[in-house]
């Protein structure tokens, strides 16, 4: 019936849902036929997976960039590092200072090449000095002779390549010296020449083009020779300090090649100063030269000026035009001539005079010149001899030097020779001694040596019999122990038998099952039996066991509640039958009663039964109530007391319930005789 | 036990049934054929049937009681 009303309900139910259903369909339909809400979502996604493309790229566009912000997402991000790696290919690494720095090396490298060659030597032996504490002296020896070497080497070049560049300077300057010497002659020469020849007016303009050309050259000689001997000069200054920096070396084999250096740039330096020397002379001649010109061509000047105020009309070559000339012009002319004439005679008159006065001062500036020039000359010549002199001298010092050092050298050799054999007197002096000390230790040792052996071998052997005693009484205690113990564990495993059958008959009170007797104690029963021969207590109980229960085997408590439920309401249907209350009569009777009358379905029954107890109906609560609590035995006894029909209904049951109470009294005695029997073999620790 | 008593019941009332069945039929036999169709034949025969099983029924559940005694005369 239920499960029809539920389908009933179940159809309702589809019924009304189904009709929902399609009302909401045409709902959706209504709304589906719309374009905002679709159009809307499709917005929606679409904008949104613009946003997230957008921010993917920028991300990855700026890790490519930054390396720091694409480091900091690779951690933060977990699987970025595949992304960006898939996009950028593997992170490159740190590489933004230390390039740097690197080309900066290359850099300074690359310019100082040439610096630090002469830097080298300055730095190398600090650095040669600083680690001496810690390497070994043959090192240190290798590394200054090959630091020597390589300042040699340095020194050598360097020298050589200075002394190579300066040669090359000071001819250069000697050459260009010479050639400008060369200008300024030929140069004056045509001065001379233009000054004093009569030569026709053609061929002057050409001398005197001739003239410029000749100035302009010897302008460009004279400059080119003074680059060159600032150049020289400069060479040479360099050579000098080159000079001076080898010497400033410590090195030896560097000295021969200094002096012979230091002689090549004292030469070189004479041979430009006498150039120089020479240039200047021809500069003062052709200074003499050019005054006289330029004296002469005032003069000539002057004339022109004057007869050009006189007569203004005449040209400058006033020697063809003799017929031109008026009689005034000529008697101005002539008066003029006189004047001039006059004023030159009178000129001469007191050149004369002062010819002397002239002379002398004259002679005394040239006196006064040429003192300069003796004192420069003495001076130049002073240092050149110097300079020679202390070459010289260095050379003497330097060839007394490897003497000296070559005498030190044997006398050393000598004293080493001198030293080792003496060494080697001592050492073998010394080895004999040693020698006699040690054996005589040896010997004191292995005396010691040997009376402890002996000892030690005697205390070995006396423990050795202590011990063997001792092991031996040892042995014998174990023995006697092992005996013990055996025969207490005899007892032990016996009275685990016993325990142990005991349990299983336990066991086979609890296979009882609803309604199923448990199996037949009989097997148990002789196992128990079996392992209590010597026990009479435990035989009588084993053999006190109801036969029923062996054959048959008992009932469970529960099932017998069940059943007694069951019988409960029977008894109470025939509570009124007995031997004389037996009709059918009695029976309608008993079982009106039983309808009609109502009692606790379990009441504690008192501690004394009283005759109004023992009514069934009371007496069969009592029994309900002590069964429910679980005193099966009280129940019984309750039970016990029923008459009449009532007793013959629950005969049966009250049979199986004394059965079962037997059979469990009985297993609990052999168990708690069992637990006795344990206890008392069980070895107190 | 508690089964016998059920079992008696289903014996009895089997019992019952079936005697005042017969007791009817033969009382309707006895009505139709000797007694003009009168009633009392019917329920003479369905009382006794029904007297006869609730006779047996009550010796039925009477029985553990009964005590078929002798009487022993003193001599």
């Amino acid at each position: 019936m239920l499960r029809a009303c539920l389908r009933g309900a179940n159809a309702t139910a589809r019924n009304n849902f189904g009709k929902t259903r399609l009302t909401n369909l045409q709902h959706c339909r209504h709304y589906t036929a719309g374009e905002t809400s679709g159009g809307g979502a499709a917005k929606v996604v679409a904008a949104g997976l613009v946003t997230v493309g957008g921010g993917i790229g920028g991300t990855i566009l700026y890790a490519k960039w930054d390396n720091k912000f694409r480091a900091a997402v690779e951690n933060n991000v977990p699987y970025s590092d595949w992304l960006l790696g898939l996009a950028l290919g593997p992170p490159s690494p740190k590489s933004g200072l230390p390039i740097k720095k690197q080309e900066y090396k290359d850099c300074h490298e690359h310019q100082d090449t040439s610096v630090t060659a002469a830097v080298h030597p300055d730095t190398e032996s600090p650095t040669a000095t600083e680690p001496l504490k810690e390497r070994p002296v043959e090192e240190v020896a290798a590394i200054l002779a090959q630091q020597d070497q390589e300042e040699q080497d340095i020194a050598t070049c360097s020298l050589e390549e200075s002394l190579t560049s300066s040669a090359k300077a000071t001819l250069q300057a000697i050459g260009a010296q010479e050639a400008a010497l060369q200008a300024i002659t030929r140069h004056t020469l045509k001065l001379k020449e233009a000054m004093e020849a009569e030569v026709p007016p053609q061929e002057k303009s050409a001398q005197w083009k001739d003239l410029e050309a000749a100035l302009a050259d010897r302008t460009g000689a004279v400059n080119d020779a003074e680059t060159a001997l600032s150049k020289a000069n400069e060479a040479l200054d360099s050579l000098k300090s080159v000079i001076d920096k080898s010497k400033g070396l410590k090195v030896s084999a560097v000295r021969p090649l200094v002096l012979a250096a230091e002689e090549n740039l004292h030469n070189m330096v004479v041979d430009l100063d006498k150039v120089v020397t020479k240039v200047h002379s021809a500069e003062s001649e052709a200074k003499i030269v050019s005054q006289y010109s330029e004296l002469v061509n005032e003069a000539k000047q002057q004339f022109q000026r004057e007869v050009s105020s006189l007569t203004p009309e005449i040209q400058a070559n006033w020697k063809g035009l003799t017929g031109k000339l008026s009689s005034d012009d000529l008697n101005a002319l002539i008066a003029h001539a006189h004047r001039r004439i006059d004023q030159l005679n009178r000129e001469l008159a007191e050149q004369r005079v002062r010819e002397q006065i002239h002379i002398d001062a004259a002679l005394e500036q040239q006196k006064l010149e040429d003192q300069k020039a003796l004192e420069k000359a003495v001076s130049t010549a002073l240092q050149h001899i110097k300079e020679e002199a202390r070459l010289e001298q260095e050379r003497k010092l330097s060839e007394l030097r490897e003497v000296m050092e070559a005498e030190m050298r044997t006398q050393l050799r000598r004293q080493a020779a001198a030293h080792t054999d003496h060494v080697r007197d001592v050492l073998k002096v010394q080895e004999q001694e040693l020698r006699v000390d040690a054996e005589q230790v040896l010997s004191s040792k292995m005396l010691e040596q040997e009376t402890r052996y002996r000892q030690l071998s005697q205390e070995q052997l006396d423990n050795f019999t202590l011990d063997m005693n001792t092991a031996y009484a040892r042995l014998k205690g174990m023995e006697e122990a092992i005996d013990s113990h055996v025969v207490a564990e005899e007892e032990a495993r016996k009275a685990h038998q016993l325990w142990l059958s005991v349990e299983a008959l336990n066991y086979t009170l609890k296979t009882a099952n609803a309604d199923i007797p448990t199996v037949p104690l009989e097997g148990a029963a002789q196992a128990v039996r079996d392992s209590c021969h010597d026990s009479d207590f435990a035989l009588a109980l084993s053999s006190a066991l109801p036969e029923e229960s062996l054959h048959r085997g008992v009932y469970s408590e529960a099932s017998l509640r069940a059943r007694f439920n069951s019988l409960r309401s029977l008894a109470r249907r025939v509570a009124l039958i007995d031997e004389s209350h037996n009709s059918l009569y009695q029976y309608f009777l008993s079982y009106l009663q039983a309808a009609l009358l109502f009692e606790e379905k379990q009441e504690a029954p008192p501690a004394q039964l009283c005759s109004e107890d023992l009514d069934p109906f009371k007496l069969l609560s009592y029994a309900s109530y002590c069964l429910e609590h679980g005193d099966l035995e009280l129940a019984a006894k309750l039970v016990n007391q029923l008459r009449g029909e009532a007793r013959r209904v629950v005969e049966d049951w009250l049979t199986e319930a004394r059965l079962t109470l037997e059979t469990r009294q009985v297993v609990s005695l052999l168990s708690a005789y069992a637990n006795a029997v344990g206890l008392g073999t069980t070895q107190a620790p | 036990m508690a089964d016998e008593h059920g079992r008696k019941w289903d014996r009895c009332l089997a019992d019952t049934a079936v005697k005042t069945v017969t007791g009817l039929g033969v009382g309707i036999m006895f009505s139709v054929l000797f007694f003009k169709r009168r009633t009392w034949p019917v329920s003479l025969g369905s009382g006794l049937g029904l007297g006869m099983g609730y006779a047996n029924c009550q010796h039925d559940f009477r029985s553990p009681y009964l005590i078929h005694g002798r009487v022993v005369k003193d001599q």
